[in-house]
């Protein structure tokens, strides 16, 4: 179950229409490292995960990333919302209008469809929360990439906050799995 | 007052995501029943005087009318 509160996490606060930005920052609402990957990502291991800490960890860092959605999307909505046609045409995003108007829709920034295939579970949680690992370390790469693109400082500032929990979550899953490790050393498995 | 939750909610979430892999430290276990003290009076406060916060009956309703969808979402504020 999960309750919604209505508030973001970080507060999202744009200088001005910027569509071309949007354009790009959209991959992380639904590029291949974006947070609704990352997201299902987690939520989805939770079921194979082998212990307390891993299983609570999945639950967690799976629901925060939730959160990390609605501000991603929140800063997409706030840059594109008074766009005119001829703006989002002259921006690259006439085929965006053309299929979805001013909606938002998971997309990388070059506009391909998210898909399932970006995200992986093994049932092995050794092999899992290493992919998640990986997957922290391309998602603080990416807003890496976005803050070098980015021309509005306001923006940049939420990009900064949600590379740092990147780095967090990273950390977090490193734990998990050295102690997982130390468990399988000390465990019989078959 | 949405300014002292976001920060209080920031602190909760961190302790959280480090007692999951810190199931056994005292400080920080302390440290989260403290805010979590914080945020449910917090919370009560700002439900009363800017309508709820929180959906699926986790939010008391104040006035005649259902003040959960008056409220702007947090895309529109
Ligand atoms: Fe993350």
């Amino acid at each position: 179950m999960w309750i919604y509160e209505k508030r973001l996490e970080y507060p999202v606060c744009v200088t001005g229409k910027n569509i071309r930005l949007a354009k790009w920052v959209i991959t992380q609402y639904g590029g291949p490292d974006g947070e609704l990957a990352a997201s299902l990502r987690y939520l989805n291991q939770r079921y194979s995960m082998p212990t307390e800490e891993t299983r609570a960890l999945l639950n967690d860092i799976g629901t925060e990333e939730l959160a990390h959605l609605e501000i991603v999307g929140t800063i997409v909505h706030k840059l594109t919302k008074d766009a005119s046609v001829e703006e989002l045409k002259a921006a690259g995003l006439g085929g965006h209008y053309a299929d979805h108007d001013r909606a938002l829709f998971y997309t990388d920034a070059t506009g391909n469809p998210w898909t399932a295939a970006y995200i992986q579970a093994k049932g092995d949680p050794i092999a899992d929360l290493t992919e998640d690992m990986a997957a922290e370390q391309k998602a603080r790469a990416t807003y890496n990439w976005l803050i070098n693109l980015s021309d509005d400082p306001l923006v940049t500032d939420v990009l900064r906050f949600l590379r740092e929990r990147e780095i967090v979550h990273f950390q977090r899953f490193g734990e998990a799995l050295n102690h997982v490790q130390e468990l399988f050393a000390t465990k019989k498995f078959y | 007052m949405l300014k002292r939750m976001q920060e209080l909610g920031f602190v909760a979430v961190e302790l959280n995501l480090y007692l999951d892999t810190h199931p056994n430290d005292a400080k920080a276990l302390e440290q989260y029943n403290l805010i979590h003290h914080e945020i449910r009076q917090l919370q009560m406060k700002m439900d009363e005087q800017c309508g709820p916060s929180k959906g699926f009956g986790h939010s008391m309703n104040v006035g005649n009318t259902w003040q959960w969808a008056e409220q702007p979402w947090p895309w529109e504020m």
